[in-house]
């Protein structure tokens, strides 16, 4: 297998994951959630969980481009707001569902939505408890091999094809193929 | 987009050969190697103005020789520089974008990304600084994705080419630069 960048930052108890924590693959996307890029993987990675089910764990790690996108880094801060309320899945499916309408004056409305203590929503962000996650997963990004966004890990090693579904889950299925002998 | 080998042994899968080659952090046969002095040179960086590489002596520059302007992602590896340069602006370290683009492709280029460094022109003689520095690619008429880390002196202190289809990101970029801060005499990257 090609040699390619691996994760730095191993995935702990503290990362944003979906599925089991000792599910045989582990998928890890830095993401921007105002990049369209991310925003076509949103769906793939939907997919990609239902067909995989409890063998995958997907995990979430912020890479905003905040030079490129100007709400990037709002939406991260939202998401990561959110997840001090326990609702971060929440906020992530609905900034890349509603995508097109990312600007910051929605934001309130949005969490709002999904039920949180908006109160307590705009104080994490004002007071930067939000953004301590969004630079740390910064760093990690980097030192990583982190490329644009999205980009993603496979079970530590940096996926370098086509961010399609087919693509994506070829290489996953043969990541298993490798476990397996 | 599978690269060509470049060697004339070429077993198994080229695609696995092909990455080997280019896995190595230099490619002997052809770009300029850690210890060698950079080249000096001069080249337009908007319609009115010219960069050399000795303006920035005295501090260390991140030259990235790269394909063409205006990749078809927000994301390209130019966009990524450029969202890193605070990390980069630790080190003093001064970025330098190269391509044999023209002046007003880049300066478009360069406003529409918001790009916060200067794109050089290698433009005329096409690709000649290129071909110094050993990452021209004759047959497609451009430069490779190459990465040279040059210390306050002058001196190349890191190398890497990577596949052109595929973006190396900067933590080979950022590690060399902690490295040489360090004071290290041979820059060592350990992927």
């Amino acid at each position: 297998m090609a040699k390619s960048a691996t994760l730095t930052q191993l995935v702990s108890a503290h990362d944003h994951a979906e599925g089991p924590a000792d599910a045989l693959l582990t998928l890890v996307e830095y993401g921007d959630y105002q990049c369209p890029y991310c925003g076509a993987a949103y769906p793939v990675v939907k997919r990609l969980q239902k067909t995989l089910d409890m063998k995958l764990r997907f995990v979430f790690r912020n890479f905003p481009l905040t030079q490129a996108h100007p709400h990037a880094l709002i939406a991260a801060e939202a998401a990561e707001a959110a997840a001090l309320q326990g609702k971060f899945w929440d906020m992530h499916d609905l900034l890349f569902e509603q995508q097109a309408f990312l600007k910051p004056d929605i934001i309130p409305l949005w969490a709002e939505r999904i039920g949180l203590d908006l109160k307590k929503f705009g104080n994490d962000i004002e007071q930067g408890f939000a953004e301590k996650r969004i630079k740390e997963d910064r760093q990690s990004g980097i030192r990583s091999g982190v490329n644009g966004t999205p980009t993603f890990f496979i079970n530590g090693t940096r996926y370098d094809g086509s961010p399609d579904y087919g693509s994506l889950l070829a290489a996953l299925e043969s990541e298993l193929a490798l476990l397996s002998t | 987009m599978t690269t060509k080998p470049r060697t004339a042994v070429v077993t198994g899968a080229s695609e696995e050969v092909g990455s080997i080659l280019h896995n190595n952090e230099e490619d002997p046969m052809i770009s300029l190697k850690p210890g060698v002095q950079a080249p000096d040179f001069c080249l337009s960086a908007t319609p009115d103005q010219k960069v050399s590489l000795s303006d920035f002596r005295g501090q260390p520059v991140v030259l990235v020789f790269y394909p063409a302007d205006w990749s078809p992602v927000c994301s390209d590896q130019l966009g990524l520089y450029n969202e890193l340069k605070p990390e980069f602006s630790e080190f003093e370290a001064q970025i330098i974008g190269i391509s044999v683009d023209g002046v007003w492709c880049h300066l478009a280029f360069s406003q529409n990304r918001k790009l916060h460094f200067p794109l050089l022109a290698d433009f005329e003689p096409k690709g000649a600084v290129a071909r110094q520095y050993g990452v021209y690619r004759e047959k497609e008429g451009e430069s490779e994705r190459a990465l040279f880390v040059i210390d306050p002196e002058g001196v190349i202190r890191w190398s890497y080419v990577s596949p052109v289809g595929i973006n190396p990101g900067a933590d080979g970029i950022l590690k060399a630069l902690e490295s040489m801060a360090r004071g290290e005499k041979a820059v060592s990257i350990r992927n």
